[in-house]
This record gives structure tokens, C-alpha cells and sequence, in this order.
């Protein structure tokens, strides 16, 4: 079986794996992240969304050999010195989740959305969000949760300046 | 999902030789359109070649007053780039209308076109702007490339490496997305070109096609309203639970009308 070696969450993992194992089973099943979630497991909910080399992917729909040698970030990579993400933070505070089934992937997708744009029109995330589905609670305060959490970002980088 | 043996090349000829020594070896892009069909036992390849790591497959440029875009270059990476927006501005909006963030994050132009799935965005912008296809082998004229329904003129051991697009004169893409897949139901591309006006349909036939009739009434005017008078034949359009022939007839003209007018 190959060995495939990744950085995940900034720590250097191998693991052998069979290549049709999937890098969200490489995740759950190998390393024991469960916070990335299958919802669908046909590539359509975005439940599985972690960022492979700074970019959001669904993990479902890829395999594990083809993240081999890439930087992973799953959602247990974001709370930083037992501080949660502004991202999390935001969504307990507003309520962005019921069931938070959804959540690790809403969470992971809108954080590439801040990365490459700080402050996002409610339009520009609801658009942005088109392949994250959540069955609870009608993405209003998922929204809210993302423009909060925007405008916390926004001041803590102006903070440091 | 079957077992297979994964392989991923640095270069073009490594790749060929992968594919010429394993009968059943198949390419892997992205693999936003291939993992889910390994997931559903509908292919059983006895190796994949994953062409991510062939730099040369890869990359925006601009050529001869027109654009190349590499076989694996992502769909975002396309929406996002300066040069596709500046040369040939309608690709770039198509590219932002494919599928979703995650799917134009890995889901590349090679793999798309390959699979010529009857409702995707690329095969109507390739054929509306009279594109090339390269390969490992030849040169392929964008309306030959297309064949039917999943099918193209690809060979089995053939690659993708490259497409290139012709400046146009102006040119745009309007789609009618299926609210849950963003695939097309109907999509228009139009370009107005020095040899003429070309108007490509995807989402509406078994394989994407050019609608003689409207290129012929736009090249005659070439405004919203002279789409007007022409009549779109149901005949032969796909019936699905998502729309009927008539009304994807209908849509055909709509679509037109706003490429049009998005193109100025
Ligand atoms: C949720 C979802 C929504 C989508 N929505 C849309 C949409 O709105 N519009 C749209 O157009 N598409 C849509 N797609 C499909 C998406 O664009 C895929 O990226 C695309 O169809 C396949 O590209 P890929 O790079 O992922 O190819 P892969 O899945 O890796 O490969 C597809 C096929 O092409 C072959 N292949 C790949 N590269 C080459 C090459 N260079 N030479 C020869 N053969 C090759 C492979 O062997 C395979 O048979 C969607 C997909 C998903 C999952
Ligand atoms: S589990 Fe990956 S998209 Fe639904
Ligand atoms: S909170 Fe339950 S699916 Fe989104």
C-alpha cells in the first residue's frame, strides 16, 4: 500500500493507505478527526469541506494520494491557544448552528471567502455558500454568523497595524 | 469504490507511457466528476494517472492575440485570472458559473471537456468562440472534439494538454443553472467573430450544438431583438424532470437574447 505523508493542522502525518481511500476517511478513520463530516457523500453538501494547500475542497471527492505532500486544515486546526476562530466564535454567538452538522464545513468554506475577501456584501457570502447545505436552520444566521465574524477580523487586523 | 494502482507523473511522456502500458488506465483531473463515478462502481480502472503534478499541463497564457489555457488548470483559477479577463472576459464568467467554490477549486477545463457531460459550461464556450483542442497527439477543432452525449474524438490513449481560444470581437455566456447542481439546463454562448457570429447551446441537446438559425438572424443585426422572430425547433431536445423539450426550446431563445446583450 502507498504511504502518504501530509502536514494536518501543522503537524507532519503518514499513514498507508489503499488509493481509493478518501481523504475525508484518511482524516476520520487514520487520524481520528472526526470534525470533518460526510453528509451526502456524493459531493453535493459540503459537510467535508477542509482547505488542501489554502484552498476549500470537498474531501469526499478526493483521495488521500492525491493530497499527499500538501498542507491540510481541518476544523481542529483553527482554535489557536485555546482560543476559538473569530469564524467559531462568531457562529456560537449568533447562533449559526442547531444541529452543527454542518457547521465544520460552513466554517472552513466561508473562512477561504475571508481569506481572499475581508469584507464580503450578504449577497457575496450567500452566493459563496452555494455548496454548503444545512438542513436546520435556513442559513440566516449562518450569514450573520460570516459578516460578524468578518467585521471581528477586520478589527483585530486593524488593531495590529 | 474498486481498488486501483495510482500513479502521478511529472511529465506529458511519463503520463502517454502510463497509459500505453496498462490497458485499463484512466486520467484523473480533478476528479470532481470521476471520483464520484469510481464511488459508484461505474468505472473499474486498473490504474488512475493523476495529471495534477505536470507543470506544463497547467497555466493561462496568452497566444497569438488569443488565450491558452492548460489542460489542468482549475475552474477557479480561470474565474480569478486577470489576463482571461482582459483578453476574453466572457470565459472568465462562464468559468464562475460552474458548480461551486469547492467544485471550481479542483474541477479543471481538460477534465471537463473529456467528459462532455451534455449540460457543462466549457463545451459551449469552446465551440461559440471556435476554439482549438490540443492533445498529446493533434490538433482538434472544437465542434469535431464534441461527438454526442459523453463522447468525444479523443482516442483512448490520448491527453488533453491544452485549449486555445480565438480573440472575439465581443462575446458572453448566459445560463439557466439547475437551481441544485448549477449544471445547465440551457446555456448560450455567443461570440461575434471576424468570420461571423457563432451561438453555441449546451444543456439542451444530447451534446452541444450551434444554432444556425440565430446565428444567421444575429449576424444580420446583432441585438437582442432580432432573436426575436427566429423559431427554435423542440425537436431532438432533452425531456427531463428538470424541463421539457418546448421549454428548453424557449429557453435557447431567451439565453440568446441575454448573451447578446451582455455582449454589448
Ligand atoms: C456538485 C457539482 C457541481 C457541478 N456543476 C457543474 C456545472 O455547473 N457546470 C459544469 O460544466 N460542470 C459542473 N460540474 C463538473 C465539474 O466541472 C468537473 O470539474 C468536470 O466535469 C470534470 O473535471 P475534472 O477536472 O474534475 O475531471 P475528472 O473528474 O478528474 O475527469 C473527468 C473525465 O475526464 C478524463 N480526463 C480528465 N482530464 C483529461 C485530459 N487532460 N485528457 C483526457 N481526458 C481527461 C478523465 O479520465 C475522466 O474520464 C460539477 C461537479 C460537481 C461535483
Ligand atoms: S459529504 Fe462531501 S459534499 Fe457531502
Ligand atoms: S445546523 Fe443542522 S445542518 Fe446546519
Amino acid at each position: 500500500m502507498p504511504t502518504v505523508t501530509m502536514t494536518v493542522n501543522g503537524r507532519q502525518v503518514s499513514g498507508e493507505v489503499e488509493p481509493r481511500t478518501l481523504l475525508v476517511e484518511f482524516l476520520r478513520e487514520g487520524l481520528g478527526l472526526t470534525g470533518t463530516h460526510v453528509g451526502c457523500d456524493t459531493s453535493q453538501c459540503g459537510c467535508c469541506v477542509v482547505h488542501v494547500d489554502g484552498k476549500s475542497v470537498k474531501s469526499c471527492t478526493m483521495l488521500a494520494v492525491q493530497a499527499d505532500g500538501a498542507e491540510v486544515t481541518t476544523i481542529e486546526g483553527l482554535a489557536a491557544d485555546g482560543q476559538l476562530h473569530p469564524l467559531q466564535q462568531a457562529f456560537h454567538e449568533n447562533h449559526g448552528l442547531q444541529c452543527g452538522f454542518c457547521t465544520p464545513g460552513m466554517i472552513m468554506s466561508s473562512l477561504e471567502l475571508l481569506q481572499r475577501n475581508p469584507d464580503p456584501t450578504e449577497a457575496e457570502v450567500r452566493e459563496w455558500l452555494e455548496g454548503n447545505l444545512c438542513r436546520c436552520t435556513g442559513y440566516h444566521n449562518i450569514v450573520k454568523s460570516i459578516l460578524a465574524a468578518a467585521a471581528a477580523m477586520r478589527g483585530t487586523a486593524q488593531a495590529a497595524e | 469504490m474498486y481498488n486501483f494502482a495510482y500513479h502521478r507523473p511529472r511529465t506529458l511522456a511519463e503520463a502517454t507511457q502510463l497509459l500505453a502500458a496498462n490497458e485499463d488506465a484512466k486520467l484523473l483531473a480533478g476528479g470532481q466528476t470521476f471520483i464520484p463515478t469510481l464511488k459508484q462502481r461505474l468505472a473499474q480502472p486498473s490504474d488512475l494517472v493523476d495529471l495534477s503534478a505536470i507543470a506544463e499541463l497547467r497555466g493561462i497564457r496568452e497566444e497569438g492575440g488569443g488565450l491558452t489555457i492548460g489542460a489542468t488548470t482549475p475552474h477557479a483559477e480561470v474565474a480569478a485570472s486577470e489576463v482571461v479577463r482582459r483578453v476574453v472576459p466572457a470565459l472568465a464568467d462562464l468559468a464562475e458559473t460552474i458548480g461551486d467554490t469547492q467544485v471550481r477549486n479542483l474541477g479543471t477545463l481538460g477534465g471537463s471537456i473529456s467528459n462532455n457531460d451534455p449540460a457543462a459550461d466549457y463545451p459551449a464556450g469552446l465551440v461559440g468562440l471556435g476554439a482549438t483542442v490540443r492533445t498529446s497527439k493533434r490538433e482538434i477543432a472544437a465542434e469535431d472534439f464534441f461527438t454526442g452525449m459523453f463522447e468525444t474524438a479523443l482516442a483512448e490513449d490520448e491527453i488533453v494538454t491544452a485549449v486555445h481560444f480565438p480573440k472575439p470581437e465581443k462575446a458572453a455566456y448566459a445560463k439557466f443553472p439547475n437551481p441544485a447542481s448549477r449544471y445547465a439546463i440551457v446555456g448560450v454562448f455567443v461570440a461575434r467573430t471576424a468570420g461571423g457570429v457563432r451561438v453555441a447551446v449546451t444543456g439542451a441537446g444530447p451534446c452541444v450544438f450551434r444554432a444556425r438559425e440565430l446565428e444567421n438572424a444575429l449576424s444580420a443585426d446583432f441585438a437582442p431583438e432580432a432573436v426575436e422572430g427566429v423559431s427554435v425547433s423542440a425537436d431532438g431536445l432533452n425531456e427531463d424532470i428538470h424541463a421539457s423539450a418546448e421549454y428548453r426550446a424557449h429557453l435557447i431563445k431567451v439565453m440568446a437574447k441575454r448573451a447578446v446583450a451582455a455582449a454589448g
